[in-house]
């Protein structure tokens, strides 16, 4: 019986990666198909790579898309982070319930409403105090950390939570104020989580086009711009050239996480150990008294 | 050692001289939740170098007190001095005290040393200073092999010596433990309760200890203050508490009892009888009791305090005819559980002082029962 | 010099509050209240395009022209509750079969080797860290008349000529399960796996076979993490742009394509904003079921 459960977990998992990885895998054959009509098979060729590369409208696309994903996802981990000690930490306030909604919202919040509502307050904002002058980059990396902060907040809230607070009460109890309780103890520990969040946020920036379109100004094209107006049109085969390179970055970063994963599982296996052997240790002294 | 540690204990009263400053005083503090109230109107007196132990059951309040000492909560109402300060308000980070948290609370990402240390610097010593202080305390709690692992290369018992040796480190005034021993394992736990006594007698740092067992209040503590409810309800050496309980729930708390529901047939000030139900004979006690004409009262009689024989007495007071129901054997004694005519269930516990005893008492024996006339605790509520 | 230190601990503790929640109140909060007010306004042949509420009359009075012609146009043309409803239906049955996809994948996950569950759920994960715009553009390829998926029924001989599916709802359905997929299996794998395997150790020991025993135990523990990830699919699908636009039929009717084209193609940015009210109002109560299930798994409130 439980063979057959195997059996079924089996396909499932196989089913389920293909149904997940089929559509990445053709991307990627069909970025080296020397045919123009991506889906009918021309010969094995990189030329597209070599278009890719000097397609200059991408190539900017990309670089400004990269300075705004690094700038916003920075500011974003510094948001989401105060935002996260504060509806873990600082008990009820008033006001907490909004804080929580405020921070929540952008997790499902459809992006066109987002997007319209973002870009109608910079309006505003423009008639009335003359700031932010225009659209571009400035409108792009506000509208990203609003919307990548919730995440952070999830993820360090979350972390906060599992954390034992004790150690920040002992801190406190050996003489150090709330900040340095802050920097010295509760920041180390949560280190990890601040830094899946800065991942999380720099890709959701990255990524993001329905947002960027509202609020973007003319000569600011992102590069999730400049895709979507090309696919709009059709298949075009630099865009999978572009997909392959980016899942050939995101896998080796998987790699590397999975990698460092292990490494960290031994290690605690391996310090659990030494505990082990010590306590045998204690015991052993004490009963020779 | 010519002299045991705790010798000088026998003289070690504080409480009892009148001229006495207590070290922390603890003034009416109420602490409330919403409408729940934690901490009702406690006052307590605490002396210097002491190892005062506050014992109760989960929720009696006992961790909450401890945590106004510490400054992690406020009290409100009340006030708290140590050392004649009022420290009512002052943040944690400023009192001159420290604790020992229930989990250890050790730094994941620091090794022991930098633990040990971290106190230290916050006060912003010279590190020569602080260099020579760690290597001494982790020496005193024989840590020092292990000052550059980090804490999940240690056991229980290593953690709970790294966290001890953090907080004694910076020579509080007052040091508070939390459950202290309930992590470790039973084997070292006994050889822990007498580590913690030498530790405190060599550096004479005052202990305030929360604890719900009995034994380690017993073992540890110089005075035990036993919670309930969010109230004090006595405080006394662990020989006053256990053979001069105050109430029902002290007597019962404290290892266990046998409870006997009575009136008083006579009431004189050098003596009094209790007619009891369960009983043939009166409970004869020779002190006079306070208490209301006709009102209910309760006579304590500790179970070892019983002895058991197959004769019948010819006292008129303090026995009473039994059938042994059960009987518990541990080696070094036995327990008997013993069935008065009235039903009642009477526990008593002998040592088992005859190694070839073949004439033992045995099950469904008719037995009787007698104490002397000091042994019961009369309480009145 | 006690007094100050207080003043300032308090302070501090203010001032991080106030941080991250001004940021929050100004750029999010408070652009909903500019939606609002300009979905009551009329369009104008300018920059902005459209009315200001407020203006000074001849005598110094301050008027407030409220038009309400936007929401009675809302209601008046079919176009709109159509959209409304018609993304309420596309979005409720992605999510449907999201689930049904998404909870035996988490669940085979949650039930493998705890060495092989970090690398399998990493494997999950990593399709969301790729762009979300190019896994969608990915089906097209796929779905098109001469795309690997006509290709390969034609090649196995199950149909003679290509079945249009790009562009039609089909496609649609297709590309919010998979693009949704990751934030379905998500909260489901983590509420799995915490699950108390002892729990159905001891419902077998009472009597239950395994199937019993999952319908029993462990569905109705995992109703948690379903809510979430119903929650976490449906609502941002009903709002979708991009799927549509790019697999679904041109006439398909989504409130996100048609608040789109009002704002870009037609320049009627109060439209649009009424648009956008109307759908949030839609939204609210699943939102706010959401908010609740976040802050009861979170548990974030401190003494």
């Amino acid at each position: 019986m439980n063979q057959g459960r195997n059996l079924f977990r089996t396909l499932v998992l196989i089913l389920g990666f293909a149904f997940l990885y089929i559509p990445i895998v053709s991307l990627i054959v069909y970025s080296f198909n020397s045919s123009r009509l991506v889906t009918v098979w021309g010969g094995f060729s990189t030329k597209w790579y070599g278009a890719l590369l000097h397609n200059d409208q991408i190539l900017n696309a990309a670089m400004l898309s990269l300075k705004v994903a690094a700038i916003s996802a920075t500011l974003a981990v510094v948001l989401g982070t105060l935002a996260g000690l504060v509806l873990a930490r600082f008990g009820p306030f008033k006001g907490r319930t909004l804080l929580s909604g405020l921070t929540t919202a952008p997790l499902v919040m459809p992006e066109v409403i987002t997007g319209l509502s973002l870009l109608l307050l910079f309006v505003t904002m423009e008639q009335i105090i003359g700031w932010p002058a225009g659209r571009g980059m400035t409108t792009i990396i506000i509208s990203h950390i609003t919307l990548t902060m919730a995440f952070v907040t999830v993820v360090v809230q979350s972390r906060l939570s599992q954390m034992d607070d004790s150690l920040e009460e002992a801190a406190m109890d050996l003489g150090a104020r709330p900040h340095k309780v802050f920097f010295l103890i509760t920041l180390p520990i949560i280190a990890p989580a601040l830094m899946s969040g800065w991942l999380l946020a720099f890709t959701l920036s990255l990524d993001d086009l329905v947002i960027t379109s509202f609020v973007a100004g003319p000569g600011s094209s992102t590069l999730p711009m400049v895709i979507f107006s090309k696919v709009r049109l059709g298949v075009s085969p630099d865009i999978n050239a572009l997909a392959t390179i980016l899942v050939a970055i995101v896998a080796v970063g998987v790699v590397i996480a999975g990698y460092t994963m292990t490494r960290q599982q031994k290690q605690k296996e391996r310090d659990a150990q030494m505990a082990l052997a010590a306590n045998q240790q204690m015991i052993e002294s004490v009963k020779k008294g | 050692m010519a002299t045991s540690p705790r010798a000088t204990q026998q003289k070690f009263e504080p409480w009892t001289d009148p001229d006495a400053k207590p070290y922390v005083r603890i003034e009416k503090v109420t602490k409330k939740f919403g409408d729940f109230i934690a901490v009702d109107d406690v006052s307590l007196s605490i002396y210097q170098k002491e190892i005062f132990c506050l014992l109760g059951a989960s929720g009696c309040g006992k961790t909450t007190l401890l945590r106004m000492l510490a400054g992690f909560e406020r009290p409100t109402s009340g006030r708290i001095f140590i050392d004649g300060v009022d420290m009512t308000s002052i943040p944690p980070y400023e009192r001159p005290v420290n604790m020992m948290f229930q989990s250890y609370a050790i730094f994941p990402h620091m090794t022991v040393e930098q633990n040990v240390a971290f106190g230290l610097k916050q006060e912003r010593l010279k590190k020569d200073e602080i260099d020579s202080r760690v290597n001494d305390m982790l020496n005193l709690v024989r840590l020092g092999q292990f000052a550059k692992r980090k804490p999940h290369q240690l056991s229980g018992g290593q953690r709970q010596r790294v966290a001890l040796a953090r907080s004694l480190v910076k020579k509080p005034k007052l040091l508070l433990l939390d459950e202290p021993l309930a992590a470790l394992d039973k084997k070292l736990r006994e050889h822990t309760q007498f580590e913690l006594i030498n530790i405190q007698e060599t550096l004479g740092v005052t202990f305030v200890v929360v604890t719900h067992d009995q034994e380690e209040a017993m073992t540890l503590s110089t005075r035990i203050g036993l919670m309930n409810h969010g109230e004090i309800v006595q405080v006394g050496t662990p020989s006053e508490i256990y053979e001069y309980p105050n109430s029902r729930f002290v007597s019962e708390f404290i290892g266990s009892v046998n409870m006997f529901e009575g009136r008083l047939v006579e009431d004189e000030p050098s003596y009094v009888r209790i007619g009891c139900d369960d009983l043939e004979a009166p409970i004869y006690v020779d002190h006079g009791v306070s208490s209301a004409p006709g009102a209910t009262i309760w006579a304590a009689i500790r179970p070892e305090k019983i002895t058991i024989g197959r004769d019948k007495p010819d006292a008129t007071d303090n026995w009473a005819a039994a059938v042994v129901q059960d009987i518990a054997y541990m080696g070094d004694m036995s327990i008997y559980l013993l069935r008065l005519d009235s039903g009642k269930v009477v526990r008593v516990t002998q040592p088992n002082i005859y190694r070839h005893a073949d004439d033992r008492i045995t099950w469904d024996e008719r037995v009787y029962l007698q104490w002397y006339p000091e042994s019961p605790v009369v309480v009145t509520k | 010099m006690k007094a100050l230190l207080k003043r300032v601990g308090l302070q501090g503790r203010s001032v991080v509050t106030a941080v991250p929640y001004l940021w929050l109140l100004l750029f999010f909060l408070i652009p909903f209240v500019i939606v609002l007010k300009i979905s009551f306004s009329s369009t104008l042949i300018a920059m902005p395009p459209y009315e200001p509420l407020l203006h000074w009359t001849g005598d110094k009075v301050l008027q407030i022209k409220l038009n309400l012609g936007n929401f009675a146009f809302l209601v008046e043309d079919n176009l709109y509750w159509k959209a409304y409803l018609n993304s309420i239906w596309v979005a409720s049955v992605s999510t449907f079969f999201c689930l049904l996809l998404g909870y035996p994948i988490a669940y085979a996950i949650a039930r493998s080797d705890p060495s092989a569950r970090n690398i399998l759920m990493l494997l999950i994960v990593l399709p969301f860290w790729t762009s979300f715009l190019l896994r969608v553009y990915a089906w097209i390829g796929i779905l098109k008349n001469n795309g690997l998926l006509n290709n390969f029924l034609i090649w196995i001989g199950a149909i003679d000529q290509p079945i249009q599916m790009l562009q039609t709802d089909f496609a649609v359905y297709v590309g919010i399960v998979y693009s949704y997929l990751p934030f379905m299996i998500l909260p489901l794998y983590a509420n799995l796996e915490k699950m108390d395997l002892t729990l159905l150790e001891a419902a077998a020991d009472l009597g239950c076979k395994p199937w019993q025993g999952f319908l029993k135990v462990t569905l109705p523990l995992s109703l948690p993490g379903v809510r979430a990830g119903c929650l976490l699919v449906f609502i941002p699908a009903v709002g979708e742009f991009v799927i549509p636009s790019l697999l679904g039929d041109p006439g398909m009717l989504m409130i996100g394509k048609v608040l789109w084209t009002e704002f870009f193609n037609n320049r009627d940015w109060p439209v649009a904003s009424a648009v956008a009210i109307v759908l949030l109002l839609f939204l609210v109560i699943p939102m706010m079921y959401f908010q609740r299930a976040q802050d009861a798994e979170a548990g974030g409130v401190h003494r």
